[in-house]
């Protein structure tokens, strides 16, 4: 029998179960159903691991053994309310991609991957956005940020932005 | 350089061009409805097939040939997915496509489902293009709407539906048999292949994967004929009867060091340095080309003297490098160290390398720490050797690993250091004069953290 999940959401789950009809398996929901509890909490603690699978009739190990993969869900604490991904590929290394994820964290006091400690902003290093055509770019939440000077960008990082959906 | 009316990318800059009024006055969904009318499945492939569309993802392979290792008469279900995993260093068109014009994708995905008889398509998107998700589901509830998705549509008995899936940032979910496994909610590591996905792929059905460039390009065979789309290219070479020819139009995305980056569509076969000079406005501040990667950083590098090769799929093969990729042109400038170059590649390959693999999983992250130490003003003559060693040991043409991310990674190795070696050496030399000769081990700079 499964028990009440604790962490994910009653609306949590709904969202799962309504993308369950267009895959021949649940396993396949795995994906979606991290990036569902991760739009929410902005990370997706072990204890939310734990509930996925039950929810998805899977061991825990195999849904973290996914979300370990991809390096792109928080475990530990929640990434801020803006994640803001510096590109530092090819194309936007060649136009200060380095140099401007460089400023920005030293501008707001923490590391690449850190928080800020009010919780407002995340910054981590990303490989090639896609966007080269206006490079050197950041994508904040849903935001694309094009052609970025540092300032520029300080300046862009302190607006509040919609959650990335 | 003859002019060339874009087809591809005809919606851009046209207002509400995403939308379906604005695609269907454009001629779009009627030729798929001329197909579900009046034609079979096998009509579509033959066409596919005779017009010489080769995939846009990078390998470059017929993709009517690869529609045909469909195993015949199976009950089903047969699954197509779109690879939207576009990842690829310098490499936009696709995310263009999705943004610009989403209902030429998924006309051609409708079109590709019917050829090969899928009833269910998924698209594996990756999670960096918010707007083109939106834009897609956009578009997909658009074409439900209208009756091109979902159950016996426009009366033909052929039903289909398409799912969005969002990747989690993760190149090697570009590789099919990587996305295969991504999309079944396990680690993105590939596949050996054979089985081939055509005959075991997405849930162990037999599954197509295309690139959505190529879906773009079927939907606009269907719409202008394969004696148009052969017209546009570079025909198969006669002394060569392996060479299929580069037929059509191509989206080349320039970047880097020029004065207008951008997407520009042209006849495959273009050469780079038109790309550059006609599109791009030039290499950016009057100076001059070091280098440029002829199509997505995997493929390696051109030489300034390189630059009139055609960007057609036969053409940067044949100034060593590893082809034409993605056909994203990036320019690097003579101001710029291909030290620096070097280290920003293999940057990206020791953080995208899926670990499964010892030799690329190893090699990738060795030859960062090499990197490292070197612009740190600690390398060593040798070091360049160890690097081409590695270079030439890792990856599916050694025969050393899986997939061919490893023999991406190597290419650049391998370019820059054959063609930019005597800058290399002086580097070397001017940064640790005190022991760029040392051949005992030397110990890394620091730990370089695995994917």
């Amino acid at each position: 029998m499964i028990s009440k999940p604790k962490i994910l959401s009653d609306e949590m789950v709904a969202k799962i179960e309504a993308l369950a009809p267009r895959y021949p398996n649940r396993r396949a929901l795995t994906l979606p159903a991290l990036h569902i509890v991760n739009a929410e909490l902005r990370h997706v603690p072990l204890e939310a691991v734990v509930e996925i699978a039950e929810v998805l009739g899977l061991a825990p190990a195999e849904v973290q053994d996914t979300l370990t993969f991809y390096q792109f869900f928080h475990q530990e604490k929640p990434h801020g309310k803006v994640r803001a991904f510096v590109c530092r590929s090819v194309s936007c290394a060649l136009r200060g991609g380095d140099h401007l994820l460089e400023h920005l964290c030293h501008a707001h006091g923490i590391q690449p991957y850190g928080t800020t400690p009010d919780g407002e902003l995340t910054i981590e290093p990303a490989e090639c956005l896609g966007a080269c055509d206006f490079a050197p770019c950041i994508l904040a939440n849903d935001d694309l940020l094009e052609n970025m000077t540092p300032e520029a960008a300080e300046a862009e990082l302190k607006k509040p932005r919609a959650r990335a959906t | 350089m003859k002019p060339f009316k874009p087809v591809l990318l005809e919606a851009v800059g046209v207002p509400d061009g995403h939308t379906i009024a604005s695609y269907k006055s454009r001629g779009g969904y009627a030729p798929l409805e001329k197909v579900l009318a009046e034609k079979q499945p096998a009509d579509v492939v033959e066409m596919v097939k005779s017009s010489g569309l080769r995939g846009r993802g990078g390998a470059g392979f017929s993709t009517g040939l690869k529609w045909t290792f469909l195993p015949k008469d199976h009950p089903g279900p047969i699954y197509l997915c779109v690879n939207a995993d576009e990842s690829e260093p310098g490499t936009f068109n696709n995310r263009i496509l999705m943004e610009d014009d989403p209902h030429q994708v998924i006309e051609g995905i409708i079109l590709s489902s019917y050829a090969t008889r899928a009833s269910t398509a998924y698209i594996y998107l990756r999670y960096e293009y918010p707007r083109s998700w939106h834009r897609l589901q956009g578009a997909i509830d658009e074409a439900y709407a209208a009756g091109y998705l979902g159950k016996n549509i426009r009366g033909s008995n052929f039903s289909l539906d398409i799912y969005l899936h969002r990747g989690a940032a993760a190149y090697i979910c570009g590789e099919e048999t990587g996305l295969i496994e991504s999309l079944e909610g396990k680690r993105a590591w590939p596949r050996i292949k054979p089985p081939f996905p055509a005959i075991e792929g997405l849930f162990r059905k037999p599954t197509v994967v295309n690139n959505v460039e190529t879906m773009a390009c079927v939907a606009q065979i269907a719409r202008r004929g394969v004696e148009w789309f052969k017209s546009i290219g570079v025909p198969a070479d006669p002394n060569n009867p392996r060479d299929p020819g580069s037929y059509g139009p191509k989206l080349y995305c320039l970047s880097g060091h020029v004065e207008k980056p951008g997407c520009y569509e042209a006849p495959l076969g273009i050469t780079a340095r038109e790309l550059i000079d006609g599109f791009g406005g030039g290499v950016w501040k009057g100076r001059k080309a070091k280098a440029v990667i002829p199509g997505g950083i995997s493929m390696g590098l051109m030489t300034e003297s390189e630059l009139d090769t055609p960007l057609d799929f036969a053409g940067p093969g044949k100034v060593g490098c590893l082809g034409l990729g993605t056909a994203a042109v990036v320019v690097i400038d003579d101001h710029t160290s291909i030290v620096d170059f070097l280290h920003n590649s293999c940057r990206f390959f020791a953080h995208e390398s899926c670990g499964q693999c010892t030799p690329c999983r190893e090699g990738t992250s060795w030859s960062l720490r090499m990197l490292e130490r070197i612009k740190a003003g600690k390398g060593r003559l040798k070091d360049l050797d160890i690097l081409l060693e590695i270079g030439q040991t890792m990856g599916m043409m050694p025969g050393s690993t899986i997939c061919g991310l490893a023999d991406g990674a190597a290419w650049p190795i391998k370019n820059a250091i054959k063609k930019f070696r005597g800058e290399f050496e002086d580097y070397i030399r001017r940064t640790n004069p005190s022991g760029w000769m040392v051949t005992d081990p030397v110990p890394a700079l620091q730990i370089v953290g695995a994917h």
